[in-house]
């Protein structure tokens, strides 16, 4: 007899399920076909990981990205070559954009008919190269736990966002022996982390001296989990702080010094505050346009200091004075440290005058206008943020109004609590990110606010919450518009409503048929006790709520005008 | 303004069409590209040259070039610290003038690599400006093809 070892060969489906272990992962969704049904044999056996079947492989992308911007984890999906594939690609765009992370894998058809337009095959590669983060096919089984090791690394450090990996059929049935490498090898790839100790010193100086300095906190901070940093930050140097919609909840929302959202529907004061600043520290944000208006009337009196982990975001729109590349938490917390052991001293008095300009634009607040009988989204969404506030609930939302009132309304104070489309604007992002949230934070309360036209993208969703039990409450703001390009038609082109009025089912029977609860809401009184017979039920329900269609969300800035030529009602 | 971008990649399937994605996303044409291994054949070299390209767009190209993973280092490669040359092999027609031909052959270093009955092919290694001229002393005597192998650029200066 021979003394060799014997290890066991494992199919490259089998390697694949390992290499989830190792990184961690015990939820996948996804969606099964041809060139993958090795993997779905795999999950047949396996205990480990849980499989959750969606109704739409994009849902399949959104309810990973859910899971990821709830727990900080790599969200994780499978989908099969072809069609499952491009169904991803909206998906795979909005985490790129908003910068979450995923490993996204999809099949493709044996390495040897690439390139043939053989059944279900599509260039995955080639497609997706510009919206995710990188991408890899592996067409050799020894290959693949590597790429899969690098993909998670890549995912979930640096500038974070989706990566996607193309397993070609022939990998899925090749056997290896398996063995996880321990250390990724990516000479190409070094986030900066630490920030420039003299930048920093720099900026410190330049924020104790001012006399009008602002924060905006983006989604950045939220990624790098520095909250409790830049709270402590903004304190000790009293600096008011503005979120941008991708940065709430970095800085409690109910705090004296929180100045809420800015930008085209931000609070008025938030965008004469950064407007008229004269250092703005700018922490995590690529100063999109919804943010800035024309960039060259951005903050313009203003000094700025900007930490950003992607030096491609540093003086792209808003041209930085002190640049800082590195990760918001490692560079807040260096800015603690230096400020506490040398003597800078930070002039209170100094700005007084700043302080109370900013109580004197706060008064300038929206006055809702009642048109009529109905609901008003703003009244519902206040009784909803009123009534669930105790239980600190995720709130995942579509895109339109609803969603700027949304973000209006909750007084968001912890991060990690808004789920909501920012960079692609991506109607249809909100059920499935819901859904994601669900399996991400068990026994929390998870609403979805949505509108009647962004329910429709993804509706199919309700029967994968029905069949997991997956207790999303829906709250849909029916106001048989597209209410937010209403909103614009109304304005911009004379109420032309040119293909905005749009139809739908029955919220109530479509929740009825799927197995769920629908609950339609029509009257003042009937939101308390909708809301709390929502929540009493224990699985998914559609709430109905009938509103008025021609509200228009203020405060507005129209797109191409400076940020604070904020309006407040219809009569300006 | 024209900038000529030097660029070390892993040598690895569409690590190149990753770098020119960069470009025609943003609309922009390449003027020439130039890409082969380097010492180590773990890597490449690519040479970009644009033209009509914002200053601005090409810091955020050179930004998003390092930002690839497989990338190792970029350069954007400036006339002072740079030597660029090219690769040009030119048809003459052969049919009369052929003393003019020669003498600028000769004046500008080029070779000449075959002769036939109706054509001379030209080689010459030169950089834009000196082909520009060549071309235009040529022209009178009648080109009939020009095949250009595109820049590439060594940083001479700085080690
Ligand atoms: C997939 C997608 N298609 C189109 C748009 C453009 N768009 C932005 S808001 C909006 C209207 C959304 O309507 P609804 O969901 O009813 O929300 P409301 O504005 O009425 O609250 C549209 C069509 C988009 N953001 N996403
Ligand atoms: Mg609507």
């Amino acid at each position: 007899m021979t003394n060799k070892i014997i290890t066991k060969e494992l199919t490259g489906s089998q390697v694949f399920l390992e290499c989830l272990k190792n990184e961690g992962v015990d939820t996948i969704f996804g969606y099964p076909g041809g060139v993958i049904l090795g993997i779905y044999e795999a999950f047949y056996h396996e205990k480990k990981i849980k499989h959750y079947l969606v109704r739409h492989e994009q849902a399949a992308i959104h309810a990973a990205e859910g899971y990821a911007r709830v727990t900080g984890k790599c969200g994780v999906a499978i989908v099969t070559s072809g069609p499952g594939a491009t169904n991803t690609i909206t998906g795979i765009a909005n985490a790129y954009l908003d910068g979450h992370p995923l490993v996204v894998f999809t099949g493709q058809v044996s390495a040897s008919l690439i390139g043939n337009d053989a059944f279900q095959e599509a260039d995955i590669v080639g497609i997706t190269r510009s919206c995710s983060k990188h991408n890899y096919l592996v067409k050799d089984i020894k290959d693949l736990a590597r790429v899969i090791k690098e993909a998670f690394y890549i995912a979930n450090t640096g500038k974070k966002g989706p990566v996607v990996i193309d397993l070609a059929k022939n990998v899925l049935d090749a056997k290896i022996e398996f063995e996880y490498p321990k250390e990724v090898d990516l000479e190409g790839y070094n986030p900066t982390y630490k920030g420039n100790p003299k930048q920093i010193s720099k900026a410190l100086q330049l924020l104790c001296n001012a006399k009008r300095p602002a924060i905006i906190s983006g989604g950045g901070v939220l990624s790098s989990e520095a909250s409790e940093e830049l709270t402590e930050l903004a304190k000790l140097l009293n600096v008011p702080v503005a979120t941008t919609l991708m940065g709430i909840g970095t800085y409690p929302m109910n705090d004296q010094m929180a100045l809420g959202m800015l930008g085209m529907h931000g609070n008025y004061w938030a965008n004469y505050a950064i407007s008229n600043c004269d250092v703005l520290f700018s922490i995590g944000t690529r100063f999109n346009d919804r943010i800035t208006g024309p960039s060259k009337e951005f903050a313009k009196n203003a000094q700025i200091i900007h930490i950003d982990i992607d030096p491609c975001s540093i003086s792209k729109n808003v041209t930085a004075n002190i640049p800082i590349v590195g990760d918001a938490k490692i560079v807040l917390q260096a800015m603690l440290e230096e400020f506490k052991a040398k003597n800078y001293e930070i002039n209170k008095e100094n700005k007084r005058e700043w302080f109370e300009q900013i109580e004197e634009w706060k008064k300038q607040r929206v006055i809702p206008e009642i048109q009529s009988e109905k609901l008003h989204v703003h009244t519902v969404l206040e009784q909803i943020y009123e009534y669930t506030k105790e239980y600190e609930p995720i709130v995942a939302t579509e895109v339109g109004q609803h969603q700027m009132w949304t973000a209006q309304a909750f007084n968001f104070t912890k991060p990690r609590k808004l789920l909501t489309s920012g960079g692609l604007g991506t109607m249809g992002f909100g059920f499935p990110a819901a859904m994601g949230a669900c399996l991400a934070d068990k026994n929390r309360l998870v609403l979805n606010i949505a509108g009647d036209g962004s329910i429709q993208m993804n509706i199919q969703e309700l029967a994968t919450c029905v069949e997991y039990n997956l207790p999303v409450k829906v709250m849909i703001m029916n106001n048989g518009y597209l209410g937010m390009v209403r909103q614009w038609q109304e304005k911009l082109f004379d109420r032309h409503y040119s293909e905005t009025k749009i139809s739908g089912p029955d919220f109530v029977k479509v929740a009825e048929a799927y197995g769920a609860k629908g609950i339609r809401i029509k009257k003042k009184e009937e939101i308390i006790p909708a809301l709390k017979e929502a929540i009493e039920y224990q699985g998914p329900v559609f709430l109905d709520f009938i509103v008025e269609p021609f509200e228009m969300v203020y405060p507005w800035v129209l797109a191409g005008t400076p940020i604070d030529k904020v309006i407040l009602s219809r009569k300006e | 303004m024209q900038h000529t971008i030097s660029v070390l990649v892993k040598n690895e399937a569409g690590a190149l069409s990753r770098m020119t994605n960069l470009f025609s996303a943003r609309g922009y044409n390449i003027e020439s590209l130039t890409v082969s291994t380097t010492l180590d054949t773990k890597y490449a070299r690519a040479t970009i040259v644009v033209t009509h390209c914002d200053d601005s767009v090409i810091e955020q190209i050179l930004k998003q070039l390092h930002k690839l993973i497989p990338v190792i280092k970029v350069c954007d490669l400036t006339p002072e610290n740079s030597t660029t040359l090219e690769l040009v092999f030119i048809k003459v027609d052969s049919k009369n003038e052929v003393g003019e031909l020669l003498k600028i052959a000769e004046a500008f270093g080029v070779k000449v690599i075959d002769v036939s009955p109706k054509t001379y092919t030209l080689q010459a290694v030169c950089n834009e400006k000196q082909l520009k001229s060549l071309v235009e002393l040529l022209r009178p005597i009648g080109i009939k093809d020009i095949v250009r192998s595109g820049a590439v650029s060594i940083n001479v200066k700085s080690e």
